[in-house]
C-alpha cells in the first residue's frame, strides 16, 4: 500500500509531506519508546507512536523512517512539525487509538518490521 | 591511518531540548562524504544513543567524529561521573534514567547494546568519580 492508503484507512490527517503520498510502505512499527525503535528497525518504514516530542522526530531522521502516525490525534508542535519537513518526512495523525491503528493497517495487508521469534537458549527465564 | 575529517561537539548535561543535533548533523556530513547505507544507519543509531547517554547521565562532555579512508570513529568523552558497574551497565534493560529521560522515549537501558551491537569495534572506558570514555569505530568496506 501507499501512505495515501493508509491516510484513507486510518481517516488521518496529513501534516506534512502530501508530495510524498505515493510512497509505498510495506512494514511498520509501533513505540513510545526510541530506545526500542533504535534497537530493532533496520529499514525505511512506518512509525505509530503517541509521543509527540522531537525525539520521536530525530530518531526518525536516524533511520530514515519514512512515515510518521501520530495516534489518538496527537499534533505536533509547529517547530517539530518543521524539522519532519525539512527531511523529508510524511507526518499524520489519526483520531484511532495506537492499537486500532496498527489492527487496520495489519488487515490492510502492512506488517511488521521483521525481528527474529525464536528464543535464544541463554536468554534468562 | 590518515584521518581525513574531525570535528567535536560538545554536549552538555541535561539538555533534553537540543540533544541529537550532533548526532543529526554528523549524519549529514558523512552523507556529504558519500558514506551510505547500512554503515550510515548504524553510525547514526549508536552516535544518537551515545549522545543521549551524555545528556541523560553524564555532567557534560563532547562528541567527536573522525573520518578515516576506511573507517568512521565515534568517539564519546565526559567530565563524570562515571559508571560504578560497568559489567551491570552493558546490560540489556538496566537503567538508571531518570523520569524525564523515560518521558521522551530513553531510559530503556538498551543504549549501550544496542551501540555494541552496531559497531565494529566498541570500547567503554569508566572510572567512578572520574568519567566515561566510549570509543566506536564502523568499517567502511
Ligand atoms: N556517559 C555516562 N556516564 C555515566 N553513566 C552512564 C553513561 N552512559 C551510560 N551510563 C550508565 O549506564 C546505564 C545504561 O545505559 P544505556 O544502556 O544507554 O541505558 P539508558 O540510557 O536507557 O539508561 C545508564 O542508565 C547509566 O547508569
Ligand atoms: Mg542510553
Amino acid at each position: 500500500m501507499t501512505i495515501r492508503d493508509m491516510v484513507r484507512i486510518l481517516s488521518a490527517r496529513v501534516l506534512i509531506g502530501e508530495e510524498k503520498l505515493d510512497t509505498p510502505v510495506y512494514t511498520a512499527c509501533c513505540s513510545d519508546l526510541m530506545s526500542d525503535v533504535l534497537a530493532f528497525v533496520d529499514e525505511k518504514t512506518v512509525l505509530i507512536t503517541g509521543l509527540t516530542n522531537p525525539h520521536v522526530v530525530r530518531t526518525s531522521e536516524m533511520l530514515d523512517l519514512k512515515c510518521l502516525v501520530f495516534a489518538r490525534g496527537k499534533i505536533p508542535t509547529e517547530d517539530i512539525l518543521e524539522s519532519a519537513e525539512e527531511q523529508g518526512l510524511v507526518v499524520i495523525s489519526t483520531k484511532l487509538t495506537a492499537f486500532s491503528t496498527c489492527g487496520m493497517l495489519y488487515e490492510a495487508g502492512l506488517r511488521g518490521v521483521p525481528v527474529p521469534v525464536e528464543w535464544d537458549s541463554k536468554e534468562e527465564k | 591511518m590518515e584521518e581525513l575529517f574531525s570535528t567535536t561537539y560538545p554536549v552538555a548535561q541535561a539538555d533534553y531540548v537540543t540533544a541529537g543535533k550532533a548526532s543529526a548533523d554528523i549524519k549529514r556530513r558523512l552523507k556529504q562524504l558519500g558514506v551510505g547505507g547500512d554503515v550510515l544507519r548504524r553510525v547514526a543509531v549508536a552516535s544518537y544513543e551515545v549522545e543521549l547517554n551524555l545528556v541523560i547521565h553524564s555532567l557534560g562532555g563532547e562528541l567527536t567524529l573522525t573520518v578515516f579512508p576506511d573507517a568512521v570513529q565515534l568517539v564519546s568523552a565526559d567530565v563524570g561521573p562515571g559508571i560504578r558497574d560497568l559489567a551491570m551497565a552493558m546490560r540489556e534493560g538496566y537503567s538508571t534514567a531518570n523520569e524525564e529521560a523515560r518521558s521522551l522515549g530513553f531510559g530503556a537501558g538498551m543504549g549501550l547494546p544496542n551501540m555494541k551491537r552496531n559497531a565494529d569495534e566498541f570500547d567503554i572506558q569508566s572510572e567512578y568519580g572520574k568519567g566515561t570514555t566510549i570509543t566506536m569505530r564502523f568499517r567502511l568496506s
